[in-house]
């Protein structure tokens, strides 16, 4: 198994093995972070995540605060408020208790910022080596806002692609302090809840709100990707329109990565209506997540996911294995 | 044959390449003057003609279609049997059928360039076509470039548009004229016209023509419409000119090809050996890349730090038109920013080329198919494929095990083309560039539909590479369910590509050296010894391995990929002095650099040739950024050729490492660090760096060929464009007592990747598994 970046490797993994596995049990229709379930006649919002990071701390955050931000997320992209979360740790025995006490306080402090409760939880402590020190599992549930149904399968060609904000930050930090690499001095973790932005923009959008993906793993590329594939169209996007922060420029070019694939936590794409795009960049703006919110492409009518470079020509911008292995001979 | 006088029927199969060349009026001029009976007509992929007629008649004919035959024609073999049905009198041309399924790939020959007598014609103020940049017969003038369905028929190509006026359909028409169904026919009262564009100025035909020149002459860009595409065309001798058409382009410093009036002119700027002569002048017309001739007046921004240049001869009477009128060496270069394919359609012509050319050159014959200009080079000798496209695409080539079922071979990533295999051949489509363009990965899909629906050909299974993020790999991937997929790995293809050329039979060893290939480990792979069959391969000796750190950001540095050999490689280096590469390099990245070495981080490693020299490049200080693909290797070969003294080798070592030899580089290295340091030259450094690559792999190959057996070499990659290498490399596997190959045909880099492919997809198949 070499799964873990987000790319390809994962999708395969989840399509062709852990689906069909599922058999009858399996949901319909595109694959979500978050499902719609109705209940005794009203419509809630579930979603589930499990948080490994190396290391547990960086500069920004920790798995903490990933664990709820990444749940909350994950239902704001049904556009869905957050009602509650459970938790569960996975302990690996030795882990410092200190480690685990700023752990949870930074569960505590997330929710209560998030103004989301966590209602239930669970605690293993298992051997070494059965573990690598701490793994963090929450649900959340989420209640719909009145208005919207955005779905991965959503987008539809001439929709306007807006993106939150700069990319790239949590994937740099991450690296660079497991590493030792020195970019996580000019660089931290993007780690926030999207809720209160997606409750502005479904606002100010309603139904013209097409699709909204967070950007985590495998990063832009692989959220404009998946929803691409879901949707069965096209999206063509400015290179020059990108909000790539300069040190995050600076420490790609070193690592020869492409900051479309590097990993985000508090960043999502929202696919709008042309019509509804002005106002909803607009109401984007008005939170502080979104404040350096842009429009970045369009929606077309098929082929791949492609970037407009500075120099004009048209790159592919494609899902990758993971790890971008070099492709030139 | 039976007794003088006796007329009896005979019926002459004619093979090889006699289709769409000028063969069937060839041959009617021949019978009707040999006043025989009978037709001659297409079928499949051949000739054949019913003949009757005194005895010796027919002798004289079927010896003249052995040795003559138009300039095109090359043909492999004459076959004749008897037949009991004599033909009515007289001498008929039979016109080709429609409907039938032809049994390979006939129909489509490769372009052609102007021949001797229409070039005479553009240039005879007396003849009716005098100066007519759309001139052609049978033996010359466009093909695979106009056709829009098979066969090639006028009423089927992209002159169905303009109607025969009297005296062309009267050649067109006549069996013993040299236009005798030439599909592109035309003249100035009935074909083409050229128009010219320029801000708010225009003008057509002639006037077009001499503002284009105009332009040219005053040192601007002009976009040309070619036969394959735009070219865009400036004084070569202008060092601003092509500077600002560099800048335009956005192409820092790939060499520009350069074309000339004739052979005078291209014995002017380049030294050039008998072979590279008939090369520039054969009629596929290719660009051929010579010895420069330093201070022969090219703008030294043509071709920055190389001693190779890139001549072709006109290859239309348009382009004789230019050359003629101009009198100096011109850059023709294909239109498009660097990494886009080249630009067909008028309209995206005038979308895309704007901002680089100053005026465009255009004509109202539509462009069917894609064609970028050919590139070869002569080594020992014999001329070798280095990019396959106008003159030579999409001809077939034949296979050594037939496909069973129709395969498409989908190549590689960059250089991409594509193969499709039916029966006993394999059809190379033309060059297409990087797929990772968006536009050149819509030209694969649409040129892969183009030429299956011409050869009505369904693809049952499709070969493809083993990188999972080759976007031809996608292509397969996304290809019908119903279709089966065949993974090959990289550098079995590129070995079997030069065995498959030769027909090799059995088991040969096969020496891939090139940049990377995914490996059958997940690894990457590049400097491998094989043994291989058409179906399969064992490793059996590689390159050591060092770290790429930043993946292709290493390929594009250099200089990195050698701090990868120096910390990281898979042998530690003995004390040496610290490289003066590392002092080029800012403090901060290298610190980095280092530590994602030592971390394993973003530094996936490969056993590579051309990583190797690349390493080389940047630690001898000829290359610390690559400008373009494979920079590096090209200054370190221009800099082994400048070496005063011969070349002795480097130490070195062979290691033995899970079962197979390995290239242990470590000695090689820390020689190249002391004598780096105590002043030798780099030129000599560098010429020894390949002699030791060249002892280091015959040493590899004897000790395969001692441990298998198996005496037969097939040296492919992209290492393999390497003149010193191509040359060397066998000599040394010959004085080993080995029989060494190289591809000819088909590119020894990526843009062979698909008739290994297919090749292997073939035989596989065959065999059942
Ligand atoms: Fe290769
Ligand atoms: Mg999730
Ligand atoms: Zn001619
Ligand atoms: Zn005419």
């Amino acid at each position: 198994l070499g799964h873990g970046s987000g790319g390809r490797l994962s999708a395969e993994l989840i399509t062709e093995v852990l689906v069909p596995a599922l058999g009858a049990a399996a949901p319909g229709g595109p694959l979500e972070d978050a499902a719609v379930v109705t209940a005794a006649g009203s419509e809630l919002v579930l979603s589930t995540d499990a948080y490994v990071v190396d290391p547990l701390f960086f500069p920004g955050g920790d798995i903490g605060a990933l664990a709820v931000h990444g749940t909350v997320n994950d239902l704001a992209m049904r556009a869905a408020m957050p009602v509650a979360l459970t938790l569960a740790y996975v302990v690996e025995e030795g882990l410092p208790i200190a480690d685990l006490r700023r752990v949870a306080a930074s569960v505590g402090a997330a929710a209560v910022a998030a103004g989301v409760p966590v209602v239930t939880g669970d605690t293993k402590v298992v051997g070494r080596g059965a573990a690598d020190r701490l793994f963090v599992i929450t649900a959340g549930l989420g209640q719909r806002l009145p208005g919207a149904a955005p779905t991965a399968a959503g987008a539809r060609p001439g929709d306007e692609v807006l993106l939150s904000g700069p990319i790239g930050c949590h994937g740099v930090t991450v690296l660079s302090t497991r590493e030792g690499l020195g970019f996580e001095a000019d660089v931290s973790s993007d780690t926030r809840p999207l809720h209160r932005l997606v409750a502005a923009l479904v606002g100010a959008g309603g139904p013209d709100v097409h699709a909204l993906r967070d950007l985590t793993r495998g990063g832009l590329a692989s959220a404009l990707n998946e929803i691409a594939a879901a949707s069965a169209v096209g999206v063509e996007i400015e290179e020059s329109a990108l909000p790539v922060p300069e040190p995050v420029r600076a420490a790609c070019e070193i690592l020869g990565l492409d900051p479309a694939y590097v990993a985000n936590e508090g960043c999502l794409v929202a696919f709008v209506a042309p019509a509804a795009a002005g106002a909803v960049l607009e109401a984007m703006r008005s939170r502080p997540e979104g404040a350096a919110a842009v429009r970045i492409g369009v929606v077309t009518d098929s082929g791949p996911v492609l970037v407009r470079t500075t120099v004009g020509s048209r790159r592919v911008l494609d899902m990758l294995l993971g790890e971008q292995l070099p492709r030139i001979c | 044959m039976t007794a003088v006088g006796e007329a009896v029927a005979w019926s002459v199969r004619v093979r090889g390449t006699v289709q769409g060349v000028g063969f069937r009026p060839f041959v009617h001029r021949l019978a009707t003057g040999l006043r025989l009976d009978g037709a001659v007509r297409n079928d499949g992929g051949d000739v054949v003609i019913d003949v009757a007629g005194p005895d010796r008649a027919v002798r004289r004919l079927i010896d003249a279609l052995r040795t003559g035959g138009p300039q095109a024609a090359d043909v492999t073999e004459v076959v004749v049997g008897r037949t009991a049905t004599a033909p009515p009198p007289g001498f008929r041309v039979i016109d080709s059928a429609t409907g039938a399924v032809p049994p390979a790939f006939a129909g489509l020959p490769a372009d052609l360039a102007t021949c001797a007598d229409c070039l005479a014609e553009v240039f005879d103020p007396a003849d009716r076509r005098y100066r007519y940049p759309f001139t052609n017969c049978t033996a010359c003038g466009p093909r695979a470039t106009i056709v829009d369905e098979l066969p090639y028929d006028r009423a089927r190509t992209a002159m169905a548009g303009f109607p025969l006026c009297r005296r062309c359909a009267a050649e067109y028409h006549d069996p013993a004229d040299r236009r005798f169904h030439a599909e592109p026919v035309a003249c100035p009262a009935c074909g083409p016209r050229l128009a010219w564009n320029a801000g708010r100025r225009a003008a057509s035909g002639e006037d077009a023509l001499a503002a284009a020149c105009d332009a040219i002459a005053r040192g601007r860009i002009v976009a040309v419409k070619g036969l394959g595409g735009y070219q865009l065309i400036c004084d070569a001798t202008d060092p601003d000119t092509v500077d600002r058409l560099r800048r335009r382009k956005a192409r820092a410093r790939k060499p520009f090809a350069v074309m000339v009036a004739g052979l005078p002119a291209a014995a002017a700027v380049a030294d050039l050996a008998d072979t590279e002569r008939a090369t520039l002048t054969c009629p596929a017309h290719p660009i051929v890349l010579t010895t420069a001739r330093p201070g022969a007046g090219l703008a030294a921004g043509v071709a920055p730090g190389v001693d190779r240049i890139g001549l072709f001869l006109p290859c239309t009477p348009l382009h004789h038109l230019l050359l003629r009128a101009l009198a100096r060496p011109l850059v023709v270069t294909s239109g498009n920013r660097a990494g886009e394919p080249i630009a067909i359609a008028d309209t995206d012509a005038a979308d895309r080329l704007t901002g680089i050319a100053d005026g465009h050159l255009s004509h109202d014959r539509p462009i069917r198919a894609r064609y970028d200009d050919s590139v070869v080079q002569v080594v020992a000798g014999v001329r070798r494929m280095l990019r396959r496209a106008r003159g030579y695409a999409p001809a077939a080539l034949p296979l050594p095990v037939a496909a069973p079922q129709p395969i498409l071979a989908v190549g590689a990533q960059l250089k991409h083309a594509f193969a499709l295999a039916r029966g006993g051949s394999a059809l190379l489509g033309p060059h297409g560039g990087d797929l990772a363009d968006a536009d050149t990965l819509a030209a694969f899909r649409a040129t892969v539909a183009q030429l299956s629906r011409l050869h009505r050909f369904e693809a049952q299974a499709v070969a493809h590479d083993l990188h999972p993020d080759y976007l031809s790999t996608g292509y397969a991937r996304d290809t019908a369910p119903g279709t089966r997929r065949i993974g090959v790995q990289h550098h079995h293809a590129h070995v079997v590509s030069c065995a498959a050329e030769h027909g090799v039979e059995g088991p040969f060893l096969g020496v891939a050296y090139d940049g990377l290939g995914y490996g059958d480990d997940g690894a990457l792979w590049g400097g491998e010894v094989l043994l291989a069959t058409y179906t399969g391969f064992r490793r059996l000796g590689r390159f050591g391995r060092a770290p790429l750190p930043g993946g292709e950001a290493a390929v594009r540095r250099p200089v990195r990929m050698a701090l990868g050999y120096l910390y990281g490689g898979e042998f530690p280096l003995p004390p040496a002095p610290a490289p003066a590469c590392r002092d080029r390099m800012p403090a901060a990245e290298h610190a980095t650099i280092r530590r994602m070495i030592e971390r394993g981080v973003r530094s996936p490693y490969a056993s590579s040739a051309g990583r190797f020299l690349d390493a080389v490049a940047g630690l001898l200080g000829l290359c610390d950024e690559a400008g373009y693909e494979g920079e590096a290797a090209v200054l370190l070969e221009a800099a082994a050729h400048r070496a005063r003294r011969p070349a002795r080798p480097l130490p070195w070592r062979l290691a033995r490492s899970g079962g197979l030899w390995v290239y242990d580089w470590s000695p090689t290295f820390a020689a190249l660090l002391r004598r780096s340091a105590a002043g030798v030259p780099v030129t000599e450094l560098a010429a020894a760096v390949h002699r030791t690559v060249v002892d280091v792999t015959v040493a590899l190959c004897a000790r395969a060929a001692e441990r298998t057996g198996v005496t037969v070499v097939c040296l492919s990659g992209g290492c393999l464009q390497n003149r010193i290498l191509a040359t060397d490399l066998p000599a040394g596997l010959r004085a080993a007592g080995l029989t060494a190959l190289l591809n000819r045909d088909v590119p020894a880099n990526d843009g062979g990747i698909c008739y290994g492919q297919a090749a292997v997809a073939a035989a596989r198949l065959a065999e059942g598994d």
